[in-house]
């Protein structure tokens, strides 16, 4: 079983209003997660990226955490303060340019003597291309075009000098980049750092299974997690790569308690505080599109239909068909008797593991036994202290079991992911 | 300049390239015990090197109180990918960031990225004016107590205390605010080389620490009052510059004293002045220099960093701190308390509020 550990961060997760909650910025907060995470022996320590605020009804989302440190720059510190834990940053191919990434993620890769990950993304959208010199030029369907030749071209720039330590010109002309030069940085400890993708449309799993180490996905149930579990291996083939080359982990949250009932109860009460009477409002405009600030959250759900054409909402994906979503909760409203905060509640939690320490040890190890997952990115919901618990009481449970490693066994991720270092091609 | 005006020192730490983080973190430290202002790393697309801004990222932990000073270039780069690494290793180092701003001139770098041409470079230094002044404006686009965690009304943020800044520059635009929160120093400190023309407008416009090559104090002082001016005329107090003399330093051969007729000043050499000689002779010209009005204070690159630096902090330093010429301690924080620059203003936070 391979574990990550997500820094709590700019998400309707993560709990601001705890007492116990800190910065989310200094970077006191970033040490003492990471520290957590390599005192449990995690493959490696996550960190998400947004490149604009996002936006509610034309003014900035002002109830979640906003705002956060740039990740490179961060992981390159956190090398310092930890010897083992693999460190991955996620960085937009949409909004950077090939050689200038592949230097810093090469460079961050001998910095931290061979831990560096490059979670790929991909965004299309003008809202936020507004921050860039290329703007939003970029058309949806060309997005996994860029990434794909992306990744390639820094693999080709990583390749480019000889592993006794030569530079080599390169020249990369494709449809996307044409570059030239010599690459600053020598080939670094993991030959390359390790390629993590999220991303679910096919074109992303094919993506994914042509190029990524890792997959970063939100299937974290076990129905959704088999499948697609099965369908991302299954494209490996084409590829010429085995099953075992590419790690499938869910981000997946989870609440710990004495017994499985204190954990339930836990459970609701940070459900409550994840979904405030304001946040309640809010998830329900993001799916009808309109201003629905007059209504009560304690009340019933609007009567009125959503407006499919809205752009209410800036900067986060959208999920599906605003019209079916808002008929599913109605529904769900109807025969349960819940309010729109309740409605909110059920229909938008995601918290995965909820137990004793016991229970969800068993629960993760079931999810790998049974192929839904390879491995998990833990998604606290504190900064900093949210990892503590799972470190000090599930991952002793799980290394009894003989599922999880009690010593890292090599110095670097790939190591850590049991991925063999990527053959040289001169 | 009053006689009395305290010393700057500050000196880089490159070289011929190294690729392990403990040879940048014992030079590092080194200057931090002679209490350096700052350490800077050279950095450039076009030779071989690790990222200069991720190296002393790597530092930021392993060092307690010396400024943190990467060459950042502003030709190919993002200008809100840069404006927010510069902000996070000022978070990372809790307030010992600065960047030094540079340009990519030749047709080789262009080529590494393959998006536009090599330009003339008044083009690219006007350009890096704009970096500078957008990255500026999103350290500023957070107002420092923006973050409220409000229980009682459910916000995280008060939003009024974001903004948008709308930068419309000649090649790029930024709509904002900054995805990080206004640094600890509330702007890093941006150093610029302005020892060639076209680069002297964009230091006094936007630099706090200008590096400048002189041979002669004369020289040095004449430039110092140039930029002084220049800062003046785009609003700026002039107190608020600080020029240092740009010395390239061989102490290889330390007994000896400097070679005949470089007593009063070094030489120039094609790409800037050298100082040839002994660590005592050093310490010597830095204080004639600066006691002459000279110049704020000295950034010096040892031509071996191994070498020279140590000599530079056990011999030249240690002197001038015997003398009562330089601080032999840290009294504040962060790299704009060494240099005696106050956190700035929030161009955005009203009057009367909390700058
Ligand atoms: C688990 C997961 C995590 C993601 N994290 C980020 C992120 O941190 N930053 C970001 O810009 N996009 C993130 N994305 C968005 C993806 O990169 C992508 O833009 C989005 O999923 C749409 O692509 P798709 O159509 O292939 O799913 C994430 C996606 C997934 C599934």
């Amino acid at each position: 079983m391979h574990l990550a550990a997500h820094f709590p961060g700019v998400n309707n997760t993560t709990v601001w209003a705890d007492p116990r909650s800190r910065s989310q910025i200094d970077f006191s907060s970033f040490e003492h997660l990471a520290r957590a995470a390599e005192r449990g022996k995690f493959d490696f320590f996550f960190l998400a990226e947004g490149l604009r605020l996002r936006e509610h009804n034309g003014r900035i989302h002002d109830l979640d955490v906003v705002g956060r440190p740039e990740s490179l720059t961060v992981l390159a510190a956190l090398a310092a303060v930890t010897d083992r834990l693999g460190l991955a940053a996620t960085v937009n191919a949409t909004f950077n340019e090939p050689y200038e990434l592949a230097r810093r993620l090469a460079s961050l890769d001998h910095l931290s003597e061979g831990r560096a990950a490059w979670n790929v993304v991909t965004s299309f959208d003008a809202f936020t291309g507004e921050n860039f010199r290329r703007g939003g030029y970029l058309d949806r369907a060309d997005r996994y075009t860029r990434a794909t030749e992306f990744v390639a071209t820094a693999r080709e720039l990583w390749d480019s000098w000889t592993p006794d330590g030569t530079p080599r010109p390169f020249t990369h002309r494709g449809q996307h980049f044409a570059i030239e030069g010599e690459f600053t940085v020598p080939r670094s400890p993991q030959g390359h750092p390790v390629v993590i993708q999220a991303g679910d449309s096919p074109e992303g799993r094919e993506f994914a299974a042509s190029a990524a180490d890792v997959v970063f996905t939100r299937h974290g149930t076990l129905e959704s997690g088999r499948t697609f579990y099965a369908d991302v291996k299954a494209r490996l083939a084409k590829y010429g790569r085995a099953p075992g080359e590419l790690k499938i982990m869910p981000g997946v949250t989870f609440v710990l308690g004495d017994s499985d009932a204190e954990a339930q109860e836990r459970a609701a009460e940070i459900r409550l505080q994840q979904v405030s009477p304001q946040n309640a409002l809010l998830a329900l405009e993001q799916i009808w599109g309109r201003d629905l600030s007059s209504y009560d959250p304690d009340g019933p759900l609007p009567d009125i239909d959503p407006d499919p054409g809205s752009s209410l909402v800036q900067g986060r994906v959208k999920h599906g068909d605003p019209l079916a979503v808002a008929a599913r909760w109605r529904a769900l409203s109807e025969e349960k008797g819940l309010s729109i905060r309740q409605t909110v509640i059920e229909t938008t939690g995601r918290q995965s593991f909820i137990g004793s320490p016991r229970t969800v040890a068993a629960r993760l190890t079931e999810f790998v036994e049974a192929d839904a997952a390879d491995g998990f990115i833990l998604v606290p919901h504190l900064t900093p202290g949210g990892l503590d618990d799972f470190v000090d009481r599930v991952v002793p449970l799980l290394q009894e079991r003989g599922v999880f490693r009690s010593e890292y066994t090599g110095p670097t991720l790939r190591s850590h992911l049991g991925l063999a270092e990527p053959v040289w091609k001169g | 300049m009053p006689a009395t005006a305290p010393l700057h020192l500050a000196a880089e730490i490159g070289g011929p390239p190294r690729y392990d983080p403990g040879h940048y973190t014992g030079l590092a430290r080194l200057a931090e015990r002679g209490a350096l202002d700052f350490v800077t790393l050279g950095d450039s697309f076009a030779r071989p090197g690790l990222d200069a801004l991720a190296v002393l990222s790597r530092l930021a932990p392993a060092t307690a109180r010396i400024g943190l000073v990467p060459t950042v270039t502003t030709t190919h780069t993002e200008p809100f990918h840069v404006s927010s690494a510069v902000a996070t290793l000022d978070w990372v180092s809790r307030g010992r960031a600065g960047w030094n701003v540079d340009v990519s001139t030749t047709g080789a770098e262009a080529r590494l990225f393959g998006r536009r041409p090599a330009a003339p470079a008044d083009e690219l230094w006007r350009e890096a004016g704009e970096s500078a002044d957008v990255g500026s404006r999103l350290w500023d686009s957070w107002e420092d107590d923006a973050e409220i965690r409000d229980v009682a009304t459910g916000r995280f943020i008060d939003r009024d205390k974001l903004h948008y800044v709308d930068f419309e520059g000649a090649s790029f635009s930024v709509r904002g605010p900054a995805i990080v929160p206004r640094p600890p120093q509330g702007h890093p400190v941006t150093v610029v080389d302005g020892t060639s023309g076209p680069a002297r407008e964009t230091a006094a416009r936007h630099a706090d620490v200008v590096l400048v090559r002189a041979t002669a104090p004369e020289q040095a002082a004449a430039v110092r009052t140039d930029l002084r001016r220049r800062a003046a005329a785009y609003g700026r107090d002039p107190d608020t510059l600080r020029v240092l003399v740009a010395l390239t330093v061989d102490l290889g051969d330390a007994e000896t004293a400097p070679e005949p007729g470089l007593e009063s000043g070094p030489l120039l050499a094609a790409d800037g002045s050298h100082y040839r000689g002994g660590p005592v002779d050093l310490a010597d010209l830095i204080t004639r220099w600066h006691r002459g009005g000279a110049a704020d204070g000295f950034h010096l690159t040892p031509i071996t960093p191994g070498r020279d630096l140590e000599r530079i902090v056990n011999g030249t330093v240690a002197l001038l701190q015997h003398r009562s010429l330089f601080r032999t301690f840290y009294p504040g924080g962060t790299l704009r308390e060494h240099l005696g620059l106050a956190r700035p203003a929030n161009r955005y936070a009203p009057e009367g509020g909390r700058a």
